[in-house]
């Protein structure tokens, strides 16, 4: 048994989220597609750890969201749409996330963002046919 | 007999529903993206179309990763939105037109597009935050309305000619409807960006604009591109620009592009917007 390789696996710092990770993380992305209900988030927030073991997590992945590794959580092959409905109520959001990656703040994760808008309506105007303000 | 009267792109993403729900729309971040969109919100409300066929991703709200279906097309009378997990207030319900839907749906199967249907859905921000900012916010949506999903979460996904095609299936679908409705299509998600990886935070303008070029003159450019090609340059989640050719294929050959707007960054995406309609003389 072996997972099939694809053209994406070679994209550097670029996770596809395809069979193989969401076999691997299928429990994780259960527990948190859960939290769109308020009373299981009320739940978990009560005892994590027995709310985890509801969902037959393995002792590694129950240590990462009993400790909100989120991070670790991502690695481990969990949906970002998923992990959205676990860490941003928690005040850490898809940006913040995708900072971690990189190990900068959110805040510098912005920042480089922001960076695109400079030069963007000159940018446009070259293009022609757009509204531009 | 239904006919397409225009197709749409827009952005779906949670922050623009966030912006407007705070009344952040004219703050300096939006007001240039939120502007932009005047001209599809003017034009909307003089041709008042019947139904709006919203193509986009369901991101774990009515679909989880134990079934997740290719192409799903909502066939009720009405769809209710639902808290994702943040708490926040649904909107108000959004109707549906199940005789039109239904019709889609066997029209497409007919076409060869074995499509999910679905009597039951909820409808997430990727459907929510479309009609939020191409009609603001109402008690009583001024449109019926068709949710159509593409899986661009789970891959395998349908390669953006696939999507293309079944535009173009769409088409064929709508316009064999007996009743007179005025039908837009909107293409909904993208442009560039990616949320996870070492390389969260691409956001590539020039791929961008050329994709919008593409939408207009060349599809086939934008469509001739494997999933990974678009991956490479569009991110992960820009993966999702590929729901647009639904909207694109079912316009015909010639379109004319009534409004096109560009802006970078809204939240971590590139953000395009068009209106498009068909070229009569074609």
């Amino acid at each position: 048994m072996v997972w099939k390789q694809h053209e994406y696996d070679d994209i550097p710092g670029t996770y596809v989220f395809d069979g193989e990770r969401a076999h691997s993380s299928y429990a994780l992305n259960k527990l948190f597609y859960s939290f769109n209900e308020d009373k299981c988030r009320a739940e978990f927030n009560a005892d994590p750890a027995a709310y985890c073991d509801k969902f037959d997590l393995s002792d590694e992945h129950r240590d990462m969201v009993v400790k909100q590794q989120f991070l670790d959580i991502l690695r481990a092959g969990a949906n970002i749409y998923y992990m959205a409905k676990f860490c941003i109520p928690r005040g850490v959001s898809v940006q913040d996330a995708g900072a971690a990656f990189q190990g900068i703040s959110g805040d510098e994760f912005r920042e480089n963002l922001l960076k695109k808008r400079e030069g963007l309506e000159q940018r446009i105007a070259r293009e022609g046919g757009y509204w531009n303000g | 007999m239904a006919k397409i009267i225009g197709g749409v792109t827009t952005s779906h993403i949670p922050a623009v529903g966030n912006a407007i729900s705070q009344g952040l729309t004219q703050d300096h971040y939006w007001k240039r993206f939120f502007d932009g969109y005047q001209p599809v919100k003017d034009w909307l409300a003089e041709k008042k179309p019947d139904v709006i066929i919203i193509v986009y991703n369901d991101h774990g709200l009515n679909f989880f990763l134990d079934k997740i279906p290719t192409f799903a097309i909502g066939c009720a009378d009405e769809y209710q939105n639902a808290d994702e997990g943040w708490g926040l207030k649904p909107t108000s319900p959004f109707a549906g037109d199940a005789e039109f839907s239904w019709h889609l749906a066997e029209s497409l199967i007919n076409q060869e597009f074995d499509m999910c249907t679905c009597q039951e859905m909820l409808v997430d921000h990727g459907f929510v935050n479309p009609m939020r900012v191409l009609f603001g916010d109402h008690e009583i949506w001024p449109v019926k309305t068709v949710p159509l999903v593409v899986n661009t979460v789970q891959h395998p996904l349908p390669s953006a000619e696939r999507c293309f095609k079944l535009g173009q299936a769409l088409k064929i679908a709508i316009e064999s409807y007996p009743e007179d409705l005025n039908v837009v299509i909107a293409g909904t998600g993208g442009m560039s960006h990616q949320l996870q990886g070492e390389r969260a935070g691409i956001i590539d303008v020039d791929y961008d604009l050329a994709t919008m070029e593409s939408m207009i003159n060349d599809p086939a450019w934008f469509y001739q591109q494997s999933n990974a090609e678009i991956i490479e340059k569009a991110g992960t989640e820009g993966i999702e620009t590929i729901m647009w050719l639904v909207m694109r294929g079912a316009m015909g050959d010639k379109v004319n592009c009534l409004h096109k707007h560009y802006h970078a960054p809204i939240s971590n995406t590139g953000a395009g917007v068009m209106l498009l309609e068909q070229d009569s003389n074609s």
